[in-house]
């Protein structure tokens, strides 16, 4: 009875029930619908750094992460490359050899770090393949092919079949240069990877520097599964504890950061949005009590108790609160749903979002938790939301509240 | 047999400093079944008897005792419910809950009460007809005249089957007919059911209903004449 009272009553002045109702949803329509967003473009970076740039565990001898020494490589690395191969979990892995070096146009020249790949491999391992705006990813066949980024090409003032002379060290410490002709040329969300990533065959920079057939600085791994990256890599650690073996949180911190930091940005950007929306309930339920202070006081006189009044305030408050709370996660859902589908192109901010290689086209994530967060958010901002109304409710005396005009 | 005991009932109220005496020194009683008016000018206490009688102001004095309960000992809670359970009334304005229905108006007692839905359906009906509404069951107040309105206040009045039935100016809003017709009512339940009515009044027409009339200046009791 009181919960009929009180879904009643919160029709009583349609209007401005149907104004907090509509503030509600709206503040957590934002809410659902930011986090959907920043999870959208929280996920296409991280994409794009295990599928592009990264892949999901690197194997390196210890020290090579931090120093990028040539001399520091495995020696066996395409025995260690069967094995894991095998593990399961493994979609592809392949070996990598990595050198910062110099690459040089007829124009121009600049630092780069090169990364040598076996055709076969890297085409599974990096989605880099897909990335290719003109020519061809690398081939088994041909003289030193290079797949270079788009930006590098502006920058060396080159295109498609154009050479460049990669400079870079050999075993024996000497500085060696090789001539490489533009195979194909690639377009990533992430300008700065298109500007310092060059990609060869391996077998060209063996040729190039000298190195042994199975000799590489790294092993890069990818998984059919996020989740499972640090797992793998404590297995992967475990079968060779002599080799530093990290998964892409470690390789890369930032996006070990943006995953925990977005997650507390998102929940403090969610309290503030329900703190805002709190003070306006409460202005709504403190008028509505003024309003009823006489009804309040005959409901106390014919024998409802406080503690049924407190309750019928809070449940007034807890309805409006829920009411533009489940229109509000109705509409972030579906905004979320629909947008995840076909995508939020924010092609004027294009070029600023690939300086620190985000896409601009957002594809939003919308998970169970945030819905069951913002549920809970939401009923626990109608009940904090209610308590002062209810109070002054309890306050009332019943014979100054009959006699109130 | 006495249902209502009033003993050397004092309210004293504190304006600023110079203390005013609403009631001074009140001693009644009332027996089931009557149907009395406590007549007086405006400010001579009438109301902050009622209020005292109905549990809903402390006196400052005294003892009010109700069928053995003094009322003004019990705690909030427990007078709530003594209330809920021993006393009906019925106000100037109606107070009639806008968003509820004749029927849900006069029921909302009954479920405070917790009783269950035929007791409540039976019961709403009967008290209904014996206000002669039974045709607005399911009217809101907004739909009601004044007269209708205070006839479903005092059909939610008897909805806990009271002790008795305190009623404060209950016809200051209404016109002559609707007046008649609601006396009319209240006597007829007074009569038949033997109910206990306690008006507060100004109106000359309750006052010549009432079988008993108890005249009430400065806080005292001037008169308390038996018809």
């Amino acid at each position: 009875m009181i919960s009929s009272f009180a879904w009643q009553n919160v029709w009583r002045n349609k209007i401005r029930s149907a104004v907090i109702i509509t503030a509600v949803a709206l503040g957590t329509f934002a809410g659902i619908f930011t986090i959907a967003f920043t999870n959208g473009m929280v996920n296409d970076r991280i994409r794009v750094i295990i599928r592009t740039e990264l892949s999901h565990i690197q194997i390196h001898q210890p020290g090579f992460v931090d120093n990028n020494d040539f001399t520091i490589r495995m020696s066996n690395a395409d025995s260690i490359l069967k094995k894991i191969k095998k593990l399961p979990h493994v979609m592809a892995a392949g070996k990598r050899i990595v050198i910062n070096s110099m690459v040089a146009s007829a124009e121009t020249s600049t630092g780069v770090k090169i990364t040598g790949i076996d055709p076969a491999d890297g085409i599974k391992v990096s989605d880099l393949n897909s990335k290719l705006i003109n020519g061809k990813f690398l081939e088994e066949t041909g003289k030193n092919p290079v797949v270079i980024g788009e930006k590098l090409a502006t920058k060396l003032k080159i295109g498609l079949r154009n050479k460049v002379v990669i400079t870079v060290q050999d075993v024996n410490k000497n500085i060696v240069a090789g001539a490489f002709r533009v195979a194909g040329i690639f377009r990533t969300d992430n300008l700065m990877f298109d500007e310092s990533t060059i990609f060869v065959r391996n077998s060209d920079l063996v040729k190039l520097t000298g190195l042994g057939p199975g000799e590489a600085h790294e092993i890069a791994v990818l998984l059919d599964n996020n989740e499972l990256s640090e797992k793998t890599r404590n297995t992967i650690s475990a079968m060779f504890p002599r080799l530093d073996v990290k998964d892409w949180q470690k390789l890369s911190p930032e996006a070990g950061y943006l995953v925990s930091a977005m997650g507390q940005y998102m929940f403090i950007f969610i309290i503030i949005i329900m703190l805002a929306l709190c003070f306006g309930i409460i202005n709504t339920m403190l008028m509505v009590v003024l309003e009823r202070v006489h009804e309040l006081g005959m409901l106390m006189a014919i024998g409802m108790d406080k503690i049924k009044v407190f309750t019928m305030i809070v449940l007034e408050t807890v309805y409006l609160s829920l009411t533009g709370g489940a229109l509000g996660i109705a509409l972030g859902y579906g905004a979320s749903t629909y947008f995840a589908r076909n995508g939020i192109d924010l092609y004027f901010w294009k070029e600023a979002y690939a300086e620190i290689g985000y896409s601009s086209i957002v594809y939003p994530v919308i998970d169970a938790f945030t819905m069951v967060y913002t549920s809970v958010m939401v009923v626990l901002m109608g009940i904090i939301s209610a308590l002062y109304p209810a109070y002054k409710a309890l306050r009332l005396n019943p014979t100054q509240a009959i006699q109130t005009e | 047999m006495n249902i209502i005991e009033i003993t050397d009932l004092h309210k004293v109220y504190d304006q600023e400093a110079v203390p005013v005496w609403a009631v001074n020194g009140i001693t009644l009683s009332f027996e089931v079944g009557e149907f009395a008016a406590i007549v007086g000018p405006s400010g001579s206490g009438k109301t902050t008897l009622l209020n005292i009688i109905g549990g809903l102001d402390d006196p400052t004095k005294g003892n009010v005792v109700i069928d053995g309960v003094t009322i003004n000992k019990l705690g909030g809670r427990q007078r709530t419910d003594f209330r809920m359970k021993n006393i009906g009334f019925v106000f100037q304005a109606y107070n009639l809950i806008p968003v509820f229905t004749a029927r849900e108006n006069v029921e909302f007692i009954m479920h405070l009460q917790g009783k269950n839905k035929n007791e409540r359906d039976k019961r709403t009906k009967e008290l209904l007809e014996a206000v002669g509404l039974a045709d607005r069951i399911d009217s809101r107040p907004n739909k009601l005249s004044g007269g209708q309105q205070q006839r479903v206040a005092v059909a939610r009045a008897l909805a806990s089957k009271p002790k008795f039935i305190l009623a404060d100016e209950p016809t200051a809003n209404l016109d002559s007919k609707s007046t008649e017709n609601l006396l009319d009512i209240m006597e007829k339940l007074n009569r038949n059911e033997n109910i206990t009515f306690i008006f507060s009044t100004h109106d000359q027409r309750v006052v010549n209903k009432a079988r008993r009339v108890i005249t009430i200046e400065d806080g005292a009791v001037v008169s308390d004449i038996r018809k």
